[in-house]
């Protein structure tokens, strides 16, 4: 007596139709791409009957894209083989090694990024730096597809704004000018293999003065969803990106947070440590940016 | 007593004899037993941290399809009332979170899962008594209501099960002789064995009576005891057979399953599997106690320590028995000290029953007396092992705890780090450094070995030690150097309790120590044989026959001209000089040596995020004589990162409630392997004279320094002390914090 159902359609059409299906039939659904979360909660906590839709059969999904100005990344691409491409790497240091922090050499067999945003955790690592690269997420419907911000998709813990009948196909980001660079850090007690008790993400633009023109800074772990914090992003703005930039956006994501306390941590050990990472990420992002452009 | 550099196989590095079959997966661990009609069982767990239990109502769980048998303690002998008992299932109420209370026999897992959520339990929930604080406070909420201190009939019940007192010489004039004196309290938290391997068993029952269980135990003969006192059986019900061990470090010599999975057998009629997850492993399985423990030492100007008291409150859990008297027994332990107090509290809080876990009871009063100790060098401007070194015990020296020791190794192993390139690289400004001392008492207790020559000469160790630590290469290599025969001939084996004599648990390290002992004296049973054997071959007195490299010889001076008999050839024939060759040895071993510690860590800290970094540890112990150098660093490295786990990251988080908030490995921080860096071991051998080649236990007391090691690093490097632990970056980021 098995207490889910498996189907792993090929195309986006036969999957919108199986999620339609079930969805009107009143069963509960369930998308699977590398399955690190939801195998793990399946089998932990809620293992109440569901239909998992695996969405790696299909070529979208798989599929990486880069262009003159836009660059798709599929949302069930491990972050294993995400890693082994070296363009990505170039362009987006700070996503890449987001999505390096997660699991163990194993797990990044099999996590993607669109896992890593559809599971909505506050301290997702990926979805601060999808939100600084303005990446949008492009979802699946009945009627083609639509697209929302990364900032703007999780809407709370483990909730986002993907309907029963819509998945995740991917990430359309920006490509990243030669005088960008983005960053992210996140705290964790140990070396690895742990969950984030803050994140920060930062991309920064900067002219040929070295003058910061375009910034992005987002928080996580410190607040019910992941944060884009703008107020950061204007203390680095029309400035060298320098220490005391660097301390004024700190403190402004330090305001910006809300978090609670837990057992992975205080709020005020959080609220404290999210500014810390926030001027490093935004040092190294700035960093980034300048041997970009060299 | 042979030289280290005569020996033949001691000290050398084979690989282990099961080593193939564990790399190669095909080892059988606790849960990898499954018998034909097996049924599984599973626990329901109290959700409340203190509760009366009102009713319990297993009727709709019992009328679930495939459901065999549920049962509650209403099922167990009643007239046993053991701490032990009422913690496999508990009894009027249940006394801390994941305290087990009813247990389900069903077709499938699922099914005996779903049968806990039909079993209708109503409680009376009470407050639960979580630190030692509220614990020994007057008026304090009860775990136990009938519970008395020393079970004193004339005091008030009391959350104080025991309390202890030892002293020596007058401490009040020891202190009036101190120029300088340290007071300081330190409190660490309970921490969890976290062995790998989860708790795990089968038990089949036949209608005679008869009980056979398979589980992963650090001790299966005690595991028949314990489950016979549980259900009033005889131990010779019961046969236990030890699967192979992934992990224990104290935590299973205790019994959690074993008697549940073999009522539910009894009553079902079918073998009943049971196998722990790991949340039931942390909410319910043994952790180390937590403990507060308030030090007062003094010193002369020159070092030489006068006068200490210790008083030191451990939690037990929530039965009697923490492990405070070892703790109040190796508090003063390294130092010969003239003038000293202890003072020591067995107290109940309303969590797991507390387990051993390596040195138990010793890192956590020793972490208070070694950083005491720093701070005593700090004050006097002496250097740490310069402190220790003047008032280290030695030979002769009266222990703490009574013994006169024999030989130790604590001065050897600081003269040892004083001279270590690791000690004489002075650390940069960005890296602390942190010194401290370990000790463990070791045990010797009853062992046996048998030691079977085969007909080819190949020789199979029986014995009833589990090896969790690469035991059964020391005892072939052991055998190898008493035969005289190459270690890749011997072949050693654990014996279930009914194919070996018996023999006390894994633990105390005691195990290359006495049941290596058996195994040499059964060697030498073996030997002494086959000397019989050729002298009747050659028609000598057996006196005129010598046995040197592994062979027969006649004595020098014996006038006769023979080939050396070896071994191989003496087991050829056998069946024509009296039939198999067959040693054996059983022994209640006595004197196991101390063995002392000498650890420094070398952390930096990131003052912005608090998180202490280990760049550098280097653990120097003395070994007695090393049989295996690499299973003895082994156990070196892995103690090191226990206590480097406990120092800095793991605690358990309790709500107000006293719910386990982190009951996984995810949120109960032990090390991963990127945290540590290379633990650097240096093997002291000062041998220990009660054993043939020296053997000194080695698998407890490194756990023990790491703790103050690593508190004493981050003073080193804050300019200020952090006394309680774990050294977690909330904690450290706080204290730096405060100090601003």
């Amino acid at each position: 007596m098995s207490n889910f159902g498996y189907v792993a359609p090929t195309t986006v059409e036969e999957t919108l139709a199986v999620l339609q299906r079930a969805t009107d039939q009143g069963q509960r659904t369930q998308i699977l791409a590398g399955g690190t979360d939801v195998i793990v909660q399946f089998r932990s906590f809620d293992n109440s009957h569901r239909l998992f839709v695996d969405i790696k059969a299909l070529k979208e999904t798989n599929d990486i894209r880069i262009e003159n100005e836009l660059v798709f990344i599929g949302a069930a691409i491990p972050s294993g083989v995400l890693n082994e491409n070296a363009e990505l790497k170039a362009l987006f240091p700070g996503l890449l090694e987001a999505a390096d922090l997660i699991g163990s050499t194993q797990i990044q067999g099999r996590a993607s990024i669109g896992g890593n945003l559809c599971n909505s955790s506050p301290a997702g690592d990926t979805i601060p730096a999808l939100i600084v690269n303005s990446a949008l997420c492009v979802i699946a419907t009945n009627e083609g597809t639509r697209t929302v911000p990364a900032e703007n998709f999780v809407t709370g813990v483990g909730r986002n704004c993907l309907e029963a009948y819509e998945f995740l196909l991917g990430f359309q980001i920006p490509r990243p000018s030669t005088d960008t660079g983005d960053a992210y850090l996140r705290f964790i007690p140990r070396t690895e293999m742990d969950i984030a008790v803050a994140g920060a993400a930062a991309s920064l633009t900067l002219n040929h003065d070295g003058i910061c023109e375009r910034a992005r800074v987002s928080i996580g772990a410190v607040a019910p969803t992941p944060l884009l914090v703008s107020s950061a992003a204007e203390a680095l703005i029309g400035t060298t990106a320098d220490e005391n930039a660097l301390q004024q956006a700190a403190q402004a994501c330090s305001d910006a947070a809300q978090p609670i306390t837990d057992k992975r941590g205080t709020v005020e050990y959080r609220r404290k440590v999210v500014g810390v990472l926030c001027r490093r990420a935004g040092a190294i992002a700035r960093d980034r940016a300048l041997s970009n452009r060299n | 007593m042979a030289e280290a550099a005569n020996f033949k196989a001691i000290g050398t590095r084979p690989i282990r004899p099961d080593g193939v079959e564990k790399v190669t997966g095909r080892a059988n661990f606790g849960a990898d037993l499954n018998l034909p009609d097996m049924l599984h069982g599973k626990v329901l767990r109290s959700p409340h941290a203190h509760a009366r239990i009102k009713r319990i109502d297993l009727t709709k769980a019992q009328a679930m399809d495939g459901v065999y048998a549920a049962i509650s303690s209403a099922d167990f002998p009643q007239e046993v009332t053991s701490s032990l008992s009422k913690n496999i299932l508990a009894r009027d109420k249940v006394l801390y979170h994941g305290h087990a209370l009813a247990a389900v026999a069903a077709r499938t897992p699922r099914i005996a899962e779903e049968a806990l959520d039909r079993i209708e339990v109503e409680y009376e929930v009470l407050l639960p008594v979580l630190t030692l604080d509220d614990a020994m406070q007057e008026n304090a909420t009860l775990v136990c209501e009938d519970l008395r201190t020393n079970d004193d009939e004339s005091s008030p019940p009391s959350n104080i099960a025991a309390s202890q007192r030892f002293e020596r010489g007058n401490v009040t004039k020891g202190f009036a002789e101190a120029d300088v004196i340290v007071q300081e309290e330190f409190r660490v938290p309970s921490a969890h064995q976290g062995y790998i391997e989860p708790h795990a068993c089968v038990a089949t029952s036949n209608p005679g009576g008869r009980v056979t269980i398979w589980c992963t135990t650090q001790g299966p003969f005690e595991v028949r005891s314990a489950t016979a006192g549980v259900l009033k059986k005889t131990v010779s019900d019961i046969k236990v057979i030890p699967s192979e061990i992934g992990g224990g470090f104290g935590g299973k010599t205790v019994v959690y399953l074993e008697p549940v999975a073999v009522r539910l057998s009894e009553l079902t009629g079918k073998p009943v599997k049971m196998v722990m997850n790991r949340e039931e492993v942390f909410r319910a399985t043994g952790p180390a106690s937590a403990t507060l423990c308030k030090i007062k030492v003094g010193a002369k100007k020159d070092g030489r320590v006068t006068a200490a008291t210790a008083w030191l409150a451990y939690e037990a859990g929530a039965f009697p028995g923490s492990p405070v008297g070892p703790g109040c027994m190796s508090v003063f332990a390294p130092y010969d000290i003239n003038n000293f107090l202890v003072e020591g509290y067995d107290v109940l809080v309303n969590k797991p029953k507390v387990a051993a876990y390596r040195a138990p009871g010793a890192p956590q009063s020793m972490h208070a007396m070694e950083c005491a100790i720093d701070e005593l060098a700090q004050k006097l401007d002496m250097d740490p092992i310069d402190l220790r070194l003047k008032n280290a015990a030695k030979e002769g020296t009266i222990a703490p705890y009574g013994p006169k020791f024999p030989p130790i190794g604590l001065v050897e192993c600081l003269e040892a780090a004083k001279q270590h390139p690791n000690y004489v690289r002075k650390p940069s400004e960005e890296v602390g450094r942190g010194v401290a001392v370990g000790f463990w008492f070791n045990i010797g207790m009853q062992s046996s070995a048998e030691v079977n020559i085969a007909e080819d000469g190949a020789v199979s160790i029986m014995e009833g030690s589990p090896d969790i630590g690469g035991s059964r290469a020391s005892m072939c290599l052991m055998a190898a150097e008493t035969l005289g025969v190459p270690y890749e001939t011997i072949n050693a084996h654990v014996g279930d309790t009914e194919s070996t004599g018996f023999c006390n648990l894994t633990g105390g390290s005691r195990t290359t120590f006495a049941t290596g002992l058996a195994v040499v004296k059964a060697c030498e049973d073996v030997i002494a044989q086959c000397k019989a054997r050729a002298a009747m071959t050659w028609e000598l007195d057996v006196e005129q026959v010598d046995w040197k490299d592994g062979q027969a010889v006649p004595k020098p001076g014996v006038n006769i001209d023979v080939e050396p008999l070896s071994l191989a050839d003496i087991a050829k024939t056998m069946s024509r000089t009296g039939g198999p060759l067959l040693g054996r040895a059983s022994l209640n071993a006595q004197g196991a040596g101390a063995c002392f510690s000498v650890n420094w860590t070398d952390v930096t800290i990131d003052r912005e995020t608090g998180k202490v970094d280990v760049k550098a540890f280097t653990a120097i112990q003395d070994a007695g004589r090393a049989i295996h150098p690499a299973y003895v660093e082994g156990q070196m490295q892995g103690g090191a990162v226990q206590g480097l786990g406990w120092a800095l990251n793991e605690e358990y988080i309790y709500d107000e409630n006293g719910i386990v908030e982190n009951a996984s490995f995810l949120d109960y921080r032990v090390p991963v392997a990127s945290d540590m860096p290379m633990i650097d071991c240096e093997i002291v051998e000062v041998p220990n004279p009660s054993h043939p080649y020296g053997v000194r236990g080695v698998g407890e007391t490194p756990i023990v320094a790491p703790l103050a090691a690593t508190s004493n690093a981050v003073r080193d490097l804050l300019g200020f002390r952090i006394n309680d632990l774990p050294l977690s970056p909330p904690n450290v980021l706080a204290a730096i914090d405060a100090a601003d």
